[in-house]
């Protein structure tokens, strides 16, 4: 799967989700490209970078997610 | 006069020990007074309010902070671990005490302009509380707010030659000990390993992608200071493939009383002359050591490298030659329930740059943990969902008696179709010729 083709398909499917879910793990995001970890975390990388995908982490395990998506934001005053 | 009252951490000032609550007091008057006039960046108060909501965890039983977070510097994924007090009112000063990670140097050597560097910066930009250093092993920077992140982060990369370390799903920040640099037990360079792999996987450092934490540690011999066998996922323990060294004059030395046993380490204590049969050879786990005459005798092959002997005699008694280290892997020590030791997976290895042996061995655990690993799994677990065997198969590795942890507690073998001869394949009128439908 290309970049924008995989974009796409990220961003369709947790917008679609994020009523309910607002941060995925890492293979959530490789499932959705049907890709093996280590192609997908290139494009992982670079979503981030782009500011399309931000990191959430509890410390102990990281996450990503939408930026601006979910409660976290709002209720640490960084939005 | 205290910002707040504090009854209860008072009385864990009342123990024997040191105690941190003494500490975040003292340092609580330092930023109160200011005496070096020092622009904070963050609250002035932010220890003052630090013992406070301690104390009311203590009065409450129960934490009052906020698990996890956003917060993390641009195109990292670890390094910072976001907390955020749920009484932001009451105790303003640490609404944001986010936690740094930085990454040790390599056995902690430091010098001490580059600890003040450190502690100016920490003071200025945070708390000034410092973890030197946490269980990771990292330099831990605790309790600053989300805008200096960025801030400090540029200090340390562009003028400290300094990085972030490791949290999260990510690879995190190896730890060594000491190694050749000042122990003569070191089997292999340690600093030199660890510095190795810490820059070849940068990417997983920083960027994370595993299904959750992943550990290097890395054991100059098997004393294990770094205690790699019990909590790493990759353990790197130095070992070595011939005989220990004896110097028969210096084995005498020791009996005659002309050396102290242990380095002199129980000097003052008063257990009489040294005993080597009751000190030494009784308590050798293998029961491969003797004294023939005056010469002490090792069956070499019978060693499991328990370090004791040499520990007592390391005049008389040296590692072997032929050095080496072995990977251990599946340790993991979470605080509640399912601690793990190592398995060894990697009897021995020549641990000689540029480590391509190694780094194998570690990429086809990676791809086969990353593609088959549960979230939240961490290796050992998954080692033991899918068998040794699994991890055999996936690193190319050949089963050998040293994989064998005890014998006969699983009765089937199982075999692969290439491992038979003909395969599964059957001639199925051959077969009809002795078996009747």
């Amino acid at each position: 799967m290309e970049y924008e083709e995989a974009k796409t398909a990220i961003v369709e499917t947790l917008t679609k989700k994020s009523k309910s879910k607002s941060k995925f793990y890492f293979n959530d995001l490789a499932k959705i490209m049907g890709m093996k970890p280590r192609l997908a975390k290139k494009i992982v990388n670079q979503l981030v970078q782009d500011g399309v995908l931000e990191y959430w982490s509890s410390g102990s395990t990281s996450m990503y997610g939408l930026p601006g998506v979910g409660k976290q934001a709002a209720a640490e005053h960084e939005d | 006069m205290a910002k707040h009252a504090t009854p209860l951490l008072d009385q864990l000032e009342s123990g024997p020990w040191p105690s941190f609550v003494s500490d975040m007091k003292q340092q609580a008057e330092v930023r109160a007074k200011n005496a070096e006039n020092i622009e904070f960046q963050i609250p002035q108060d932010v220890v003052e309010d630090l013992l406070g909501i301690l104390e009311l965890s203590f009065a409450d039983g129960t934490t009052h902070w906020k698990h996890g977070g956003i917060v993390g510097v641009f195109g990292y994924g670890g390094g910072v671990i976001g907390r955020y007090c749920d009484q932001p009112d009451n105790f303003p000063g640490v609404a944001h005490f986010h936690t740094m990670r930085v990454a040790q140097p390599g056995a902690k050597f430091y010098k001490t302009d580059y600890l003040r560097q450190l502690c100016d910066l920490w003071d200025f930009r945070g708390s000034g509380i410092t973890n030197m250093h946490g269980s990771t092993g990292d330099i831990i920077l605790l309790g600053t707010t989300t805008p200096q992140l960025e801030e400090i982060f540029y200090e340390l990369t562009h003028n400290m030659n300094q990085d972030l370390g490791g949290s999260g799903s990510n690879l995190r920040t190896p730890a060594d000990c000491i190694g050749m640099a000042r122990c003569e037990y070191a089997c292999y360079d340690t600093n030199a390993l660890c510095y190795h792999l810490t820059q070849e996987y940068q990417d997983e450092l920083h960027r994370p992608a595993f299904p959750y934490k992943f550990k290097f540690k890395f054991d100059g011999c098997p004393n294990g200071c770094v205690a790699s066998i019990a909590r790493a996922d990759m353990s790197f323990i130095g070992t070595w493939k011939d005989n220990i060294k004896i110097d028969q004059e210096a084995v005498q030395a020791y009996i005659g009383g002309e050396f102290a046993p242990n380095a002199n380490d129980h000097n003052g204590r008063d257990w009489g002359p040294f005993d080597i049969q009751k000190e030494v050879i009784d308590l050798c786990p293998t029961d491969c050591m003797w004294m023939e005459g005056n010469q002490l005798k090792i069956e070499d092959k019978e060693c499991t490298r328990c370090m004791h002997c040499i520990n007592v005699m390391p005049r008389a008694l040296k590692i072997g030659d032929d050095r080496g280290l072995s990977i251990l892997v599946g340790a993991k020590a979470p605080i509640l329930d399912g601690a793990q030791m190592g398995s060894l997976l990697v009897p021995f290895v020549k641990a000689e740059d540029p480590y391509d042996e190694i780094k194998e061995v570690i990429e086809a655990i990676w791809d086969w943990w990353m593609e088959e690993g549960k979230n939240r799994e961490r290796l050992g677990e998954l080692m033991k969902r899918q068998g040794f065997q699994k991890l055999l198969k996936v690193t190319g590795i050949e089963p050998t008696a040293h994989h064998v942890q005890e014998p006969r507690t699983n009765p089937y073998i199982f075999w692969n179709e290439d491992e038979v001869e003909g395969g599964w394949d059957r001639d199925i009128d051959e077969y009809r010729k002795h078996h009747q439908r």
